[in-house]
């Protein structure tokens, strides 16, 4: 049996999965990590740089011999190509937010000057309300979003991680 | 040429060399159906859907070629699900069709539709929902292709309605393109060579061969290395056949109801040599505590199977029979005498614990199964259905001949064994096909006793008839104070539904009928239907605990039921 001694602790691991563009391939995937019990803790997916590849970057709760059977069932998916763990990687990750905050008077000036020191980004300005577009790890929306919290956060939307090697080195390929 | 979706679909699997086909017709396959009588493809027509699957099924077991059955939208694409699982979960290579309501109608929850795609994702290796004609081909192509290639499984192809009326220009696709499919046959070198060394090393060494053994075709160069490095082999339910059973280095079934001999023999092991198997949990009982003294070899052909459960110290992906053979000329001749004398000690001990069935005067299912073992010499192709039977059948049916033994090992589908033999005897019509079934199982898929007939397929049929799910009663019995709850069960006169089909029907309730029966069954030319009223409350032995090790074992008990209250537990130093 694989123990837990054998197997590390559960972290947080980040993988860069590459896939055929099909009909139903993402059904695959999020189906797959419900079935296998598999704990997702962000999961993205768009267009990578090759025509009817699509890229998606999962974060995954996982010990080493968790990690290894996440892998190996994603390779048994017909359309998956590349199934790379970054987690120890030097690597750029970024998430994206946007935020719509509550705003009137002097909370205005207060707003745009955290909004500067987070290097984020006023997007739309209405009456009441101000909306935030703020890129970063995931700590610094983190921290955004709680520096935001006091003047009344009316909506809110995140996207997970999306992650790439840093270098020359790339991700695609074939396995 | 400019064809329609269903003559597509027909061109196509007569070019993937499909003989048969399994199915029921249906609104949204009406266009299949019209197209079906211009190819020279037989269809067998099923009474249920899910006889549909396990038919085709049971064909692909029995052949290894894709066995293919076809469906209608919503029920009865629904009605195969058990089916496909079934097939799925045991690596056997089938492809299913179903048909699906028009493009106009999908998603509106119209009449018969059901997301056929969305309910069979987690049960297939890998399905297609065709809504434009110019997939088909190329998809129905690559199902074949991922269907018997790398671990086989079950493939879905779901064809609107309009794909299969529509036309477009037929080619069929010469080359199969799958960039994130590519099975690994061959097996590294280097772990190969590893491999070798921890054998020619080992003391205690024990082969688990499993049924990627008999699906690579491997059993020759199985029996070679074990010889050469006299080696015992213990195999898996579905691993049963991979060495003649009858050799002296074969050690049946190990594992739930493995002989105490095999258990013991994996667990006091210094070398497991898993091949073709995933280790599950029917054979190794709760991981922690298997084999605990064993480095463990693990060759399969699907990665993911490689310390799913089991930690492994040299892990090899490829081919049962690519990697036996990279590894016979590395592996030296040796004796292991002084370790097969000692599991001969325990197989010793094991027979001779083995003798109440043998000398009761009471109508019991081991000498009902011995008896259809001596009257087909252990070359039958045996399809059984699951529980007690499934086992009776696994312990005292010992197959000499390769894949003999025709059962749903992973999912243990109830109902498998009447449509699955119905596909074993169409694609196998120079074997004799008997099936075994329990009153249970069989009354789930009895209406395909029609499908027998209208097919005139000579199966013997052997009921082992007690009036109770015998498997749950049995396990009600040992764990749950003998509450039967929901066990008990009452049957149709079985001779008389065999009557009710045309089908002879033979009653034996008394144990010196047994030969006769069955030798009567083996002499007639058509189906013949058995029902073997055996003791009610006869119990599958040796049966090991859930979440016990397998060497703790419940053994068989030594004397007649009424005499030995509590049986005998012993494990360890059988």
């Amino acid at each position: 049996m694989i123990s837990e001694a054998q197997s590390g602790a559960f972290s947080r691991r980040t993988l860069v999965v590459l896939m055929e563009d099909k009909p139903g391939v993402l059904s695959h995937v999020t189906n797959l990590f419900r079935r296998r019990n598999y704990n997702i803790e962000s999961l993205t997916v768009g267009h990578s740089e090759t025509p009817g590849i699509s890229r998606m970057t999962v974060v995954v709760h996982a010990n080493d011999a968790v990690l290894e059977q996440v892998i190996k069932q994603l390779y048994k998916l017909i359309n998956v190509t590349k199934v790379t763990d970054i987690t120890d990687d030097a690597a750029v990750i970024r998430e994206l937010a946007l935020i719509k905050v509550h705003a009137t008077g002097a909370d205005r000036a207060e707003i745009k000057q955290l909004v500067d020191i987070f290097r984020a980004q006023i997007i739309d300005v209405a009456h009441e309300s101000l909306t935030v577009e703020v890129t970063g790890t995931e700590d610094k929306i983190d921290s955004m979003i709680e520096m935001l919290r006091p003047f009344g956060i009316k909506e809110l939307t995140r996207t997970g991680r999306v992650a790439m090697v840093r270098g020359a080195a790339r991700t695609n390929g074939d396995r | 040429m400019k064809l329609n979706g269903a003559q597509i679909l027909w061109e196509c699997l007569v070019r993937e060399g499909v003989e048969v086909v399994f199915g029921i017709t249906g609104g949204a396959v009406l266009p299949i159906y019209d197209e079906m009588p211009k190819y020279p493809i037989h269809h067998v027509t099923m009474r249920h859907e899910q006889a549909a699957a396990h038919a085709a099924d049971g064909y692909a077991r029995a052949t290894g070629k894709v066995g293919v059955c076809l469906a209608t939208s919503g029920p009865g694409a629904t009605n195969l699900v058990t089916g496909i699982a079934t097939a799925q979960m045991d690596s056997s290579p089938i492809v299913a069709i179903t048909g699906q309501v028009a493009t106009s109608a999908l998603g509106t929850d119209g009449f018969q539709e059901v997301d056929t795609t969305g309910i069979t994702l987690p049960i297939t290796k890998h399905n297609y929902l065709i809504t434009n004609v110019r997939d088909l081909a190329r998809s129905v192509r690559e199902a074949f292709y991922i269907a018997r290639t790398g671990k086989p499984g079950a493939v879905l192809i779901d064809i609107v309605k309009d794909a299969q009326q529509a036309e477009c220009e037929f080619e069929y696709p010469e080359q199969v393109y799958l960039p994130g499919y590519r099975p690994h046959v061959r097996g590294n070198q280097r772990q190969i060579k590893q491999a070798a060394e921890m054998i020619n090393a080992a003391q205690r060494p024990v082969i688990i061969a499993g049924r990627g053994v008999l699906i690579a075709h491997a059993e020759e160069e199985l029996r070679t290395l074990a010889e050469k490095a006299h080696i015992p082999v213990v195999t898996t339910l579905l691993g049963k056949s991979a060495l003649p059973e009858t050799h002296p280095l074969c050690l049946g079934m190990g594992g739930m109801h493995g002989e105490a001999y095999a258990n013991l023999a994996m667990q006091e092991a210094d070398l497991i040599f898993g091949i073709g198997t995933r280790f599950d949990d029917r054979l190794t009982s709760t991981a922690s505590t298997f084999a605990p003294k064993a480095k463990v070899i693990h060759a399969d052909i699907e990665p993911a199977e490689i310390s799913k459960r089991i930690r492994v110290d040299v892990p090899i992906v490829g081919d049962a029979r690519n990697v036996l053979q990279a590894l016979l000329p590395l592996v030296h001749e040796a004796e292991h005498t002084e370790w097969l004398e000692c599991i001969a000690k325990w197989r010793e001990d094991t027979l001779a614990h083995d003798i109440l069935w043998q000398e009761t005067d009471e109508l019991v299912p081991q000498y009902v199964i011995r008896t259809i073992w001596e009257a087909t010499c252990g070359e039958a192709l045996m399809v059984t259905d699951v529980g007690q039977n499934q086992m009776w059948e696994a312990q005292y049916y010992l197959h000499n001949r390769p894949r003999g033994l025709i059962s749903s090992g992973g999912l243990g589908t109830m109902g498998f064994a009447l449509p699955a033999a119905i596909g074993v005897a169409m694609g196998r019509p120079d074997c004799r096909v008997w099936v075994v079934a329990g009153d249970g199982g069989f009354q789930m898929t009895l209406q395909e006793l029609a499908t027998v007939v209208q097919e005139k397929l000579p199966l013997k049929i052997a009921i082992l008839n007690n009036g109770f799910l015998g498997m749950v009663r049995q396990w009600q019995e040992l764990f749950y104070n003998k509450n039967y709850s929901g066990s008990p069960l009452l049957g149709p006169d079985f001779v008389k539904l065999a009557e009710a089909y045309s089908i002879p029907g033979l009653r034996v309730t008394k144990k010196e009928e047994v030969v006769e029966a069955v030798q009567r069954a083996e002499a007639m030319e058509g189906p013949v239907l058995i029902d073997f009223q055996i003791e009610q409350e006869h119990n599958v032995y040796p049966i090991v605990p859930v979440g016990q090790p397998i060497h703790q074992m419940i053994r068989r008990p030594i004397r007649a039921r009424a005499q030995s209250a509590a049986c005998e537990r012993q494990g360890g130093e059988a």
